[in-house]
Order: structure tokens, then sequence, then C-alpha cells
């Protein structure tokens, strides 16, 4: 059986967890690195990406994130879970410097893109190889700024990139937990029951 | 294809991003990043923290935008501000200059002591008190988008905190062991709206977000919050009336992701320093408790 983690450290993990039970997967919080062993995949939920950086720092969660990724471990980051993928981080706090992340998608994100909560928005956007409409809610939400060569890009919305896949690595900046199509979380886990090890990770 | 912004879902799940989190009470932009760099999933911007309020005495008002923007420009994260409860152009000040929530809050001196803003109208998105489950639900009725039990806020005391939130989740167990045909009853009693009573039979929770507020000074404190099955904690006066904000903040934002790890918890409540002095609520005079605002 296919098992999925959502790392638990803040923000809304539960809705992924929800979202994943209602498709069938077995599923599990990851607060602390030995709770990763014998997942296929590992959701970084939306919540504040400050937040989960520092608490990635303080309980080492950097390495053995991306060791699970090289071993052949799926990921799939929704809005500050995305961010915690990227390459690269821009719109970062004016006093806190360089964001850490997992450079494991090769793309550039741009924080709090769209403005303020006030800006925050839902639209229905298009997505490749989806049939309709997906309703994608977008929470002082990031963009992709820059997309690597080997970076798909699934779903844009005015011109904004907003949804990428790499390999097995899936970025969103809206929040599909938030929204009651299980289409997206539908994808991610074919992709953590493919257990393609066949990958080379960023 | 067209969007929208301000709708319920857009308010709500912002709300939702909180969850596990801690959002803190700060009155200057230094503050702010103390906060920020510790973790905190959101700050909350105003001139006096609660217990300054309740040593100050005086009207309570909305701060000073110059103050909001100054802390809005020094972090990256979700900023909050308070208006009195009723006071609506407050709010609509607080829009204009992009607060991300607005909690309209009993620690600060009520503006109308009959009617609390109607929240449905505005964009930003609203943090109300309650200590019921009644009070919670009407509160929802009007569009707040997150609910904070109300405590006793500038007290370092948890216990009405605690009393709030065991009254708000035992009201839901309770209506959840009711047949729907009683339902009607039970929003005539609380004074609650019927479908949201009905949405609490259904689902076993609130329609939103539910924090826990007033009285928190220790990571232990906010682990106990988070057992009793709260989403979150506000935390006011306890972090920077202690004698090492730094160090507090960061341990009550390990101890809310920990909540159900007490060797965690045991490590990261050690040498913190002095917590903030705290008051006994039993010698608070019944004009000095601010919970019982709020209508």
């Amino acid at each position: 059986m296919t098992k999925i983690g959502v790392l638990a450290l803040q923000g809304a993990f539960r809705e992924h967890v929800q979202m994943l039970r209602s498709l069938g997967a077995e599923t599990r919080e990851v607060r602390l690195a030995g709770e990763l062993d014998g997942l296929d995949g590992l959701i970084l939920p939306g919540g504040e990406s400050t937040t989960m950086c520092r608490l990635m720092t303080d309980f080492d969660l950097w390495e053995p994130v991306r060791a699970f990724h090289t071993s052949g471990g799926a990921l799939w980051g929704t809005c500050a879970g995305a961010i915690l993928l990227a390459n690269t981080v821009e719109g970062v706090s004016p006093h806190l410097g360089a964001q850490p992340s997992l450079a494991v998608l090769d793309v550039t994100i741009q924080r709090n893109a769209f403005g303020r909560q006030v800006d925050s928005f839902v639209a229905d956007i298009s997505v490749k190889g989806l049939e309709g409409c997906f309703p994608a809610v977008f929470i002082r939400a990031p963009v992709f700024t820059r997309v690597g060569p080997d970076v798909e890009v699934l779903a844009d919305w005015e011109g904004q990139t907003v949804l990428v896949r790499q390999g097995r690595v899936l970025a969103s900046s809206f929040h599909p937990e938030l929204s009651e199509d299980a289409r997206l979380h539908a994808v991610f886990f074919e992709l953590c029951s493919k257990k393609q090890k066949t990958h080379m990770p960023v | 294809m067209t969007s929208q912004t301000g709708s319920p879902r857009v308010k709500e799940g912002f709300a939702e991003m909180f969850k596990g989190g801690v959002i803190m009470d700060v009155v200057t932009a230094d503050q702010a990043r103390i906060a920020e760099a510790a973790g905190a999933t959101a700050v909350m911007a105003l001139e006096r923290v609660p217990a300054d309020i309740r040593q100050d005495g005086g009207v309570a008002r909305m701060s000073d935008p110059s103050m909001i923007k100054e802390i809005i420009a020094a972090v990256s994260i979700p900023v909050m501000a308070k208006v009195r409860i009723g006071h609506f152009v407050e709010a609509q000040i607080l829009q204009a200059i992009g607060v991300d929530f607005i909690d309209e809050s009993e620690v600060l001196t009520p503006a109308d002591e009959q009617f609390h803003i109607l929240k449905d109208g505005f964009t930003v998105p609203f943090v109300c008190g309650a200590k019921n489950l009644g009070e919670a639900l009407r509160r929802v009725g009007e569009g707040a988008s997150m609910i904070r039990t109300k405590g006793e806020a500038g007290t370092g005391n948890v216990i009405e905190a605690v009393r709030h939130a065991r009254t708000v989740l035992g009201d839901i167990r309770a209506i959840q062991s009711r047949p729907a045909e009683e339902l009607m009853t039970v929003a005539r009693d609380l004074q609650a709206p019927y479908e949201l009573v009905k949405y609490v039979h259904e689902h076993g929770k609130l329609p939103v977000v539910n924090f826990a507020a007033g009285g928190i000074a220790t990571p232990a404190d906010a682990a106990l919050m988070m057992q009793l099955g709260l989403d979150g904690v506000f935390v006011g006066s306890g972090i920077f009336k202690s004698a090492n904000p730094e160090r507090r903040a960061q341990a009550i934002v390990k101890a809310v992701t920990h909540y159900q790890n007490p060797d965690i918890l045991a490590e990261v409540s050690e040498d913190l320093g002095a917590p903030m002095t705290g008051i006994n609520i039993d010698e608070l005079i019944p004009e000095e408790r601010l919970a019982t605002r709020g209508w």
C-alpha cells in the first residue's frame, strides 16, 4: 500500500491527510526525521514558510528530507511547502536574509507575489492533464518567477506560473487541500505509487 | 476566467494556515523581528500589551496606523491588529492600510455595548474571542473567520483559557450527542444560528479555526491548550514581559508543534529565565475582567 507522509510542523497538514485518506492512501504525520521511514512520498503543506524553516532547522530535518528524496521519495509542496522545495527564494523578510530551502526543484519562487491577504483570491485555472477547471485557492501566494529547463509548467494564472513538476517533485503556489477537488492529490498519489527510482533529483 | 477576493473560502482558508502555530503580540518593529525569527506564524501589532493595558487603565484603542505600517515593513509574516468591539470604522482603517487579519478584541475598551461588527462585508478576515459555543457561533454568524478562546488577557494565568476551551469543546461534544430534531431548541438556548448548530452537530467542530488565548505564559501552557484540542495559540504579554523573550518565543513555537511529545516539551522548557509575573484571577475585581466583554 502506498504510504504518504505529511510534514506536520505547522499549517494545513490535516486537510492534506484527509484528502489522501479519501483516496485510499495510508498517511502519517511527520514531525521528526525518523518518521520518514517507509514512506513513498511526502507533502509539505501550506502555512508560514519562515515558521517551517525555523522548525526544519531546529529539529534537523533538511538533510533527512533531501535524503528521502534522493532515495526515491516523491515530494509535493503547496504554497509555503513549495517555497521549501525551491532552489532560490525571493521576497524574504528584510532582516532574516536568505531563507534556507531543500533546493530539490530548479525554480526561483517569489513569496507573497500577489500581495497581502486582502489580495488573496480563488480562481478557476486549467491544469495540464486535467479535464475542466481546477478551483485554485491562492492565499498570500508565491509564484514561480523562473523555471529551469527540466521543469514542466502544468498551470499558470494571468501569465504567472503556479503549478510545476520536475520528476518526482510537484509544487503548487495555491492550496488544493482547501478545495473539495481531490484530482491533484490523485496525481501525486500516482506519482508516489509508481516508485520510479530512475529520476535523478536535482 | 475570473478571480474572487474576500470570499469565506479565502478568509477561512488563511486562518487554516496559522494552525499548529503561535501568534505573538508585539508593540515595536524590533519585537516583530524577534517574533518572526523565533518562528511566529503571525504578529499582532498593538500599542500596549494586555498586561500594560491592565496596569495603565484608560481607554485602549486601535493602534496608530504608522506604527502598524512600520511593523508590516519590518517582517514578511502576516500582521494582525486589534479593533474595539463594534468599532467598524477602526476596522475600515486597518483594512485600508493592508493589515492581514483584524482581531475584534475584548482586550481593547469596547466601542459598542450591544453589537459586534458585521464582518461579512469586509475583505480582510476577522478573529473574535469567545467564552462558550453560543458566543463563538454568533461571531461566526457575523462573519468571523477564526475564533480564539478569551482567557483572561494580561494575567499570565492560564486558568480562564482552560475554562473557555473546555466549555467550547464540551458544548460541541454535547451537541454531537443530541438527536437532529432537538437542534432548533439547542440553537435557541445557545442564542446561535441554527445552520451553524447543525454544522457543529454534523462535523463535531467549529466551522472555523479555533485558537487559544489569554494567559498563556509557558511552553507547557501552550501544549496544554493544544492537547485540550485547540488549533494553535496566541501569546500576548507572556513573551515580551518575560526575562528572555527570544528564548521563550522559540520554546513556545516548538512546544506547539511537538505538543504530544513530553520529552521535547521537557527539553524546550529548560532555562527560559523568569516568566511574566502573573496575576491570580481571584484577586481581580469584576470590572477588571476583560473576558466578560462581548455579547
